[in-house]
């Protein structure tokens, strides 16, 4: 029992890891824009198609292969934003939110058009799980943990040391003083769209190696980014990474007493205990 | 042809109907609900599972489909009234999916992604099909007529008007001493009384529910329906039903011509379409055909 218990844990911090990616992604973007924008589940999907086009149509490995998914989705998300997205913020958050909806069944069944509804895989080696003291880790899930290290440890630096970066916690911050101090807010806008979107690309490729991908996989995971975005309190970077590596070792544990199909479920009880107990996340709403 | 016509008819007095309920939650007191299809499905369960598992008559199981969609709103609403509409937002999205896992693997209850079948249709063994659906479409237009004239008198209310207010300004009427926690839930809970009720009145017509209807593409629907017709106005909420309805069968004839789609595509292809025609009318079109009266229809001030 305190095996499964453990194996569990390690489980739940390695999907966590790889959950925090789009869940920095969403929450950047949220923090910026002020609105939860729900196109982050079909960006995660071309992310993870773009990656797929490159590992096994091109026969790139696997690092390359985010790179594209990173970029892709990134250049998506700045063209979506530009020409669908940003009409809609002078009417409120509310119709931008129904208009990423909208946008991100269109990307899907665009996604489904071009390459149908079958399941694809990635072209990963075939590895044996390393064994320890009773418990087991894929190496493939451990290469993908790494990478989401790397890829966070990017996101923090430049945030910290970027002059971009600086701009965007700036109007984060607070818009107003932002733009006295001369920010250009579409300019940031731009970025953070190109950034938060290209990490849910990245989180989509990252999730689609450890299993198939088809045009829902994005959608099939956003109530758990959500959940991580929500946990950790919206807005807050740290508080995604956190809120996700919380998110990940719940859905797990919850392993124990319901079956996998539950995992959104728990997601979804997860952002209803913190709206409850503690709306503003556990740490907060500042962005970094 | 003519059942074609009548099945659209009861389509149409189903989004109609939603819509009138999405104009209380979104038209008058400003509250976005994204989880609509959700409210949907919990009056059609509710109505499906009573009269087929506990054999309750249909009426009853049909007002008690309002019902339970009307309770899910007001608990949904109650958790989430003290928020930033954001996360009304995310957990009336959350609200949906989750129902829909749950519906899809609880087959103890619901009998998973099978569905449940053989759901009663009132008059069903006494009238022939097309009999049943003339008599169906009666029975959704009545309610479709009663829906709309207690909307209407709702929205010219004192309650109305305290609705609007808060939409405006939550401080101003919060200052006016309006309790504006208890308008918001009560109001969540009207329209999710009138999903409901379309969930049952579906689940009756159709005699077959499954988890796969209720995707958050309904819930576009409607809310294409309302922004169409016009937000904040009853007649563009009726109005709008019929627009969507007319809207979603051309899609339908537009795929055959285009030959090298295969069925996948053409699905696709129309959900894109959908879905880009809602871009563009939330884009240019966000006060519908039927602009919200600026104020009461009979008594107007000058």
């Amino acid at each position: 029992m305190l095996k499964d218990v453990a194996q569990l844990v390690i489980n739940g911090l390695m999907a966590g890891t790889i959950l925090a990616v789009p869940a920095i992604g969403l929450t950047a973007i949220y923090a910026v824009l002020r609105f939860p924008n729900f196109a982050l589940a079909s960006h995660a999907t071309v992310g993870a198609f773009a990656g797929w086009i490159a590992n096994v149509v091109l026969g790139w490995s696997i690092i390359p292969s985010l790179g594209l998914a990173f970029l892709a989705a990134g250049l998506v998300g700045v063209a979506t934003d530009e020409f669908v997205l940003r009409p809609f913020r002078a009417a409120g958050f509310a119709t931008t939110a129904i208009g990423s909806i909208a946008l991100t069944i269109a990307l899907e069944n665009l996604l489904r058009m071009i390459f149908g509804n079958d399941l694809r895989g990635y072209d990963l080696p075939i590895t044996r799980d390393w064994r320890f003291a009773g418990l087991h880790l894929g190496p493939q899930q451990v290469e993908n943990m790494a990478i989401s290290l790397v890829v966070m440890a990017a996101v923090f630096a430049f945030l910290a040391f970027t002059r971009a970066g600086k701009a965007m916690r700036a109007v984060a911050d607070n818009p107003a003083l932002a733009r006295i101090k001369g920010v250009d807010a579409v300019r940031v806008a731009r970025i953070v769209s190109f950034v938060g979107m290209g990490l849910a690309g990245v989180g989509g490729m990252l999730i689609g190696l450890d299993t198939t991908i088809d045009p829902l996989t994005g959608f099939r995971v956003m109530l758990s980014v959500f959940a991580a975005a929500v946990v950790g309190g919206l807005g807050s970077i740290p508080g995604a990474v956190l809120g996700a590596l919380t998110i990940g070792v719940g859905e797990e544990l919850c392993l124990l007493v319901l079956t996998p199909n539950y995992r959104s479920v728990v997601g979804f009880l997860a952002i209803l205990l913190v709206l409850i107990l503690r709306p503003s996340g556990l740490l907060g709403q500042r962005a970094y | 042809m003519e059942n074609y016509l009548v099945a659209l008819g009861v389509t149409a007095g189903l989004y109609a109907l939603m819509a009138i309920g999405l104009n209380v939650i979104w038209g008058m007191a400003g509250l976005v609900n994204l989880g609509l299809v959700g409210f949907f499905a919990v009056g059609a369960y509710t109505s499906a599972l009573l009269t087929t598992k506990l054999g309750v008559a249909i009426g009853v199981g049909m007002v008690a489909g309002a019902v339970a969609g009307g309770v899910a709103g007001a608990l949904v609403a109650l958790i989430t009234a003290r928020l930033r509409g954001d996360y009304l937002a995310i957990v009336t999205l959350g609200f949906a999916e989750s129902l829909r896992t749950t519906a899809s693997n609880e087959t103890w209850l619901t009998n998973g992604t099978d569905g449940i079948s053989g759901i009663p249709g009132p008059w069903r063994s006494v009238l022939t099909p097309s009999e049943f659906n003339l008599a169906y479409l009666a029975l959704v237009v009545v309610i479709v007529l009663i829906a709309y004239l207690l909307a209407q008198r709702l929205s010219y209310s004192p309650f109305g008007r305290v609705l609007r207010a808060i939409r405006d300004d939550e401080q101003v009427a919060a200052v006016a001493g309006k309790p504006v926690l208890a308008f918001k839930v009560l109001a969540f809970a009207i329209g999710c009384t009138a999903l409901g009720l379309a969930g049952a009145l579906y689940a009756h017509y159709t005699s077959f529910v499954v988890p796969d209807i209720f995707v958050p593409l309904l819930t576009l629907y409607i809310k294409m329906a309302l922004l169409s017709g016009g937000v904040g106005n009853n007649r563009g909420a009726v109005l709008g039903g019929l627009v969507v309805v007319i809207f979603l069968e051309g899609t339908r004839f537009i795929t055959p011509y285009i030959p090298w789609l295969g069925a996948v595509q053409a699905a696709a292809l129309q959900q894109f379409l959908v879905t880009a025609a809602l871009l563009v009318v939330l884009r240019f079109r966000t006060r519908g055909l039927v602009p919200e009266p600026p104020d009461h229809p009979i008594l107007r001030r000058t």
